[in-house]
Parts: C-alpha cells; structure tokens; sequence
C-alpha cells in the first residue's frame, strides 16, 4: 500500500501553519468535513446547527449506501453503472411494497417489535429484489461490453430505461404514498436543561438512519478490511491481472460486489421512501446525480472516500437549504467543480484512472 | 456540384440514399404533403432534432465524448430568446440579441466544462456534464422570477413568424399523401375521389415561414458539419477517437481538438434551441433541459448511427415519428390483447419508451454502428459480392 510510503516521507511538522497544510495535503477528507461543518456555525444558532447536521449526516449515510455499490463496481472493473439510479428506483418500490401494502398493519402498530419485523422485512425485500435484477443486469447487459465504456455508458442508460418503464407497467405511473411507521414519526427532542444545546429537536427517522447508515458502514469496513473477499476486492480495485494471476476468478468476484452494490443500492432506495414518504419511477435518476457527486468527490474505487464524500454532500444540501434554498442543488455540484479543480482524483483516491 | 455540397461523403448504400432522398423531399415540401397541425409540428421538431442530433454526434460519434449536458446547451439557446422577447417585446431585435446572448452563454459554459474535463480522464466528462446539466435545470426551476420555473416562457414571436400573417394572399393547395395513400388501400376502385379528397388549401401564412426558416437552417447546418467533419480537422476528431494516444503523439493537440468539439456542439445547439423556442412558442425546463430529453437525443444519435452525420437525419426522423405515431400503433396492438394482465400492461400506449428501450440496448449490441452504419456494412458486401462473383 503506498499509505506506509507516504508515512516515509512525511517529515516531522514544524510550527502550526505547517502542520496545518500538512494536515491539508495528507487527510483532506477530514480537512474539508472540518470546513464544512464549522463554516455554517457563523450563520446561523446552535440549535439549528445541530438539527441541520444530523440531517445532514443521515441523508449522507443513505446516500453512502446508494453510492458505494457504483464506486465498488466502476474501481475493480472499472464498468460505469448508470443504471444504478433504477436499483435505487426499484428497492424504494420493493421496500415500500412491504410497508404499505403488505405488512401495513404491523408497521402501523406502534410495537417495538412488529415496527422492526416490517421494517427488516421490507429491507431485506428491497435489496432481494434488488439484488437478483443486478444479477440479471451483469449477466445479461453489462457483461458483453466489458472494457468499453462508450457502450457500458450506453447499455447501463438503456437498461435503466426499461427497469423505469418495467417499475410503471408493475406499480402503475402514479406516485406512491409512503407513511413511515408508527414508531418512527415525530422527533425527538433534547430536555431543555441540556447547556447549549437544549431543546434541539430530531426527527426519530433521521435519527435511525444515521444509525443504520454507521452499521452498514461498519460492517462494509470489516467486510473489506478484515475478511478474504475485501482482500481481493482491494487487490482487484488495484491491478485486476494481479488477481486474476493468482488464480482467482475476478469476473465470480465483480458479479458478488455487483449484486451486493445492486442491493445496497435498493436497501438505500427503501430507506429514502420512508425520508421522502413520496416515492415515484424517476426518484433514482434525481438522486443518481448525488450519487455521482459523491463517487467523483471521494475518488473512484475507495468505500472511505465515498463515506466522506457522502457525508460531505449531505451536509451541504441541508446547510445550504436552510440558507438558500434555490442554491441547494447548484452548491452539490459546485462543491464537486470545486474538489475537481483542488484534487482531480477525488479525496481519497485509489486507482488511477 | 454534389459531390460539393455532400463533401464528398456520399450515403454509400442504395437504400440509404432513397431514404434520405425520401427523408429530404417530405421535409422540403413537409407543409404541402402532411396536412393537419400534429404533422406540422412533428415536422419542424425533426428538422429542430436533426441539428441537435448531428451535433451531439460530432461530440459522441466522431470524438467518442459522451456528454450528458446537450441539453443544457438546447435549454440556454431556448430560454436565451424567450427571456429576450419577454423583456423586450415581440421584435427581430430582441430575438437577434437572444442569439447572441445564446452562443455567449453556450459558448463560455462549454469552455468551462471543457476545462474542467481538462483536468480529468474522459470517463469523467460523462459524470461532470451530468451532475452540472442537472444543477441548472435546478436552477432555472428555482428561479422561477426570471424563468417562469416550472411553468416555463411564453414566446411571443414577432408577428411575421405568428398564424396571422400572410406571406401570399391566396392559399395554395396541397396533396396529403397520407389521405391519398390510406383511400388507395381502402378504396382503390374510385381512385379520382380519392385524390380529389387528398387535396387540400394550405395557408402561406407566418408558421409555414417559421416552418421553413428551420427547415432550411437544418439543411445549411447538417451540410456545414457534413463539411466540417469531413475536414482535416474532422479527420483529426476521427483519429482522437480510434487512438488519443497516438493522435497527441502524432503532434495534434488533443486537448484543444476536443475542447473545440464541445463548444462547436454546444453552439449550434444553442442555435437549435432557439429556433425551437419560435416554432414551439413555449419554453419549459421538461421540452428543453429533462433529462429524460437528454436519453432521447442519445438514443436517436445510437439508433441512427455514431460517426456518420447521416445517422442524425435517419435516427431523429424515425424516433420522433415514433415518439408522435407509435403510440397510435401501440393502441392497436393493445386493444387485440386487451383483459390479458400482464401483456396488456406491456403494449400499453404509454409503454412506447420500454419499447424503444428494449430496440436501444439490442441496437447496441447487435448493431452498434447504428441504422446507417448496418446499411453501409450490407451495401459494402453486396458491392464485394459483385466484384468477386
């Protein structure tokens, strides 16, 4: 790993502004969230500070689960998905197919335990449904155009098409209402009494989100980290002869990491319903464009670039939609102009492309 | 003289050349063939889309650059005008300086994005255009002050250009060959009735004007990127894409080749958006800057054929027919199937783009140089066939 190079040559920081751009240079992902978070502290009060950024923080951790399928697949095979969107499309259909229509009552209940059993339900639907169609796609669309991205580009928009057309011959054109559980309405708020910060009030879904968002990241940082198969990943990510050299089959590997994108992407998709409570065909070709963002800011191919990346576009959706409004959208892809022009390889790059 | 004014980049397959002559013919005298406002105005989208198309294929067929921001182009030239018209009233004046003010803004963007895609590989100018065109969709929604928002631009054209205008006094006639053609099949027998009935009285009035402005900016700048593309600087885009490499070590500038291919593109789109601001007279971010438009300039591009300028002609006219006519087909198939769950859902009238979707991805595969380029691949065949046979 050039990490331990680059451990080598950093020489021992000497006085503050230094160290600062040392700091700059060799952890920008921490750099730039720091930027992030303490700009919008001179514009508005604490209070509404926290709120925005726990907001923040849970529409980046599902956007982290929507993009890191994309940044996975286009690192080890270096295919561009931009059918991506539809899976997203898809599992919030799936996820609130379960919510709504099947397992209403349970969700409605207002126990602990029914709430959890149709929430599981519904996600686990979401990224089967999810997941079997990626194994579909790979197979079938992607598979013969390996190696070109001209035509990847082109089939993935196809495929995406017929996936949104399939969505409205199955659930009908009409957008489709999606109450959130009992359980999870309302917010939360801290007791006044609290120094600073009290009486910060906490929608209960972002809340969750957030904390499912960090378990999906948790587990995916073990699964690359620690386990075989993240071994492989990360080699694949890296020199994909390398791997095929030594004996493993890559194509076997980039069909598991793209089902297991596919799915995470409809987990991600199902998540969003019950944010948004509105769900229609075209919502994953809106939220696509973040995902974009966010694969480009923390760099092709690295999980803990698109976190931070992820992280970074939530934040400054909300930040800047509490201050204006009309410039949330336009901020996302400024920040993205912006990174480009700072460090073209994103954040925290890994392969060179 | 034809070799002149094709630059000598010739259809090169029998049946190609019919269906552009075909192509040409009912677009020249498109208000004298097609009566009815629904063909009127699928005719002027295919001359608007033609140049669109063609210039989307100068970036994606000839220089292998895949950009997501056409669009975006298309929706500055059309909103360039009708915020020109709405500040300053109906004149040539205020449409004159919407153009200019079009191929500006068009012009300084694409050199923007340009630069930006600069600093990146290629693979990234797909991902870049996508994420800007979309951020000013958003705001041309958002600033709704300016822009209308959601609910789009009146364009109130200058009264030569309007329904109220006539250019000859009397009307002229015209021959619908599609009445024609549908009474030879149902009546053959009293074929004078049936031509009596084809011919009907067209009005020379200011849309037919309007009609032929387009059309005849379409011929002029479908035949100026024929030219162009068939150039050394064409050549130069040609060998961009087979081999970058190998093209910059050649001594070509590739930066500056495909930094210039953007913004030829992103200009006469921008022109394009203007025309289609004064023929549709509506202005709205889903006619100009959807996304959804976006897929089908690059389906009509893939479809009709990469590379070749004449891929536009055949891919815009077939899609937008399609797009306005299948629908109709769709109904027909639909109401044969009808009470089957599943499959009624499928043909469904509004089921056309799943269709097209489908067509999208085997074209691909099966014929990735599109309608043309097959046409060509046959007709080179054939030719070897004889000279070997």
């Amino acid at each position: 790993m050039s990490a331990q190079y680059e451990m080598l040559d950093r020489e021992v920081a000497q006085g503050f502004r230094q160290r600062f751009s040392q700091f700059r240079e060799h952890r920008p992902h921490l750099f730039l969230l720091a930027l992030m978070v303490i700009v919008p502290l001179f514009f508005m009060d604490l209070v509404t500070w926290v709120t925005l950024t726990v907001s923040g923080l849970a529409m980046g951790l599902m956007l982290f689960i929507m993009a890191s399928g994309m940044t996975l697949t286009f690192g080890l095979m270096s295919v561009l998905n931009l059918g991506h969107g539809a899976f997203i499309s898809l599992g919030a259909f799936s996820g609130a197919t379960v919510i709504v229509f099947w397992m209403g009552d349970l969700a409605g209940s207002g126990s602990l335990g029914a709430t959890m059993l149709a929430l599981l339900a519904a996600f686990v639907f979401a990224m089967a449904v999810a997941g079997s169609l990626g194994l579909l796609f790979e197979r079938f669309v992607i598979r013969p155009v390996y190696g070109d991205h001209l035509k990847q580009i082109l089939v993935t928009v196809g495929g995406a098409i017929i996936i949104m057309e399939l969505i409205h011959v199955i659930w009908g054109p009409n957008e489709i209402p999606v109450p959130r559980p009992n359980l999870l309405r309302g917010a939360v708020i801290l007791d006044d009494a609290v120094p600073l910060i009290g009486g910060v009030a906490v929608e209960t879904y972002r809340l969750a989100a957030v904390l499912l968002g960090l378990l999906v990241y948790a587990v995916m940082s073990w699964v690359i980290d620690r386990t075989k198969a993240g071994i492989l990943i990360r080699a694949g990510v890296e020199s994909t002869e390398m791997v095929e050299v030594m004996g493993y089959r890559i194509k076997l590997l980039f069909l598991g990491v793209f089902i297991a994108g596919s799915a995470l992407a409809g987990l991600g998709g199902a998540m969003w319903s019950m944010y948004q409570e509105i769900i229609t065909a075209h919502m994953g070709e809106t939220l696509m464009i973040s995902v974009i963002v966010v694969i480009i800011l923390g760099g092709l191919g690295s999980i803990k670039g698109c976190f931070y990346g992820a992280i970074l576009v939530g934040l400054i959706n909300l930040y800047v939609g509490y201050l204006a409004p009309v410039f949330a959208a336009i901020a996302t892809v400024g920040l993205m102009v912006a990174i480009l022009m700072w460090r073209p390889q994103g954040l925290i790059p890994v392969i060179k492309v | 003289m034809l070799n002149t004014i094709l630059s000598g980049d010739y259809p090169r397959s029998r049946i190609l050349s019919v269906l552009l002559v075909a192509i040409f013919i009912c677009l020249a005298l498109g208000p004298f063939l097609f009566s009815g406002t629904r063909a009127f105005t699928t005719l002027g989208m295919i001359c608007i889309f033609i140049v669109v198309v063609a210039s989307y294929d100068v970036m994606l067929g000839y220089t292998h650059i895949v950009s997501f921001a056409h669009t975006m182009f298309f929706g500055i030239g059309a909103y360039a005008v009708a915020m020109a018209i709405g500040a300053m009233g109906s004149s040539f004046s205020a449409i004159g300086l919407g153009v200019l003010a079009a191929v500006l803004a068009a012009t300084a963007l694409a050199l923007l994005l340009g630069m930006l895609s600069l600093r990146v590989k290629a693979i990234f100018f797909a991902l870049v255009t996508l994420a800007v065109a979309f951020a000013f969709m958003s705001l041309v929604n958002q600033l709704y002050t300016i822009t209308g928002g959601e609910d789009g631009l009146r364009v109130r054209v200058p009264r030569e250009l309007g329904p109220a205008f006539r250019l000859i006094e009397s009307d002229l006639y015209g021959f619908s060959i599609t009445t024609f053609l549908s009474g030879l099949f149902t009546q053959p027998w009293n074929l004078g009735e049936v031509i009596r009935e084809s011919v009907y009285n067209v009005r020379v009035n200011g849309r037919v004007v309007m009609y032929y402005v387009c059309f005849f900016f379409s011929l002029g700048m479908f035949l100026l990127m024929l030219r162009m593309m068939n150039s050394p600087f064409g050549r130069v885009l040609q060998a961009i894409r087979e081999n970058e490499f190998r093209a910059e070590a050649l001594g070509y500038r590739t930066v500056y080749y495909r930094t210039a291919t953007v913004v030829l593109a992103a200009v006469v789109t921008a022109l394009a958006g203007v025309l289609f601001a004064l023929f549709n007279r509506y202005v709205n971010p889903e006619n100009t800057l959807d996304f959804e438009l976006m897929v089908f300039i690059l389906l009509m591009c893939v479809i009709g054929g990469m590379g070749t300028m004449y891929g536009a002609v055949v891919g815009a006219t077939l899609f937008l027919l399609a797009e306005n006519y299948l629908q109709d087909l769709l109904r027909v198939i639909g109401g044969l199937v009808d009470g089957v769950p599943l499959v009624s859902g499928l043909v469904g009238p509004e089921r056309w783009l799943l269709w097209f979707g489908v067509l999208f991805v085997l074209s691909v595969y099966f014929f990735p140089k599109g309608m043309v380029g097959q046409l060509r691949v046959w007709a080179d065949a054939r030719r070897r066939r004889r000279e070997t046979g």
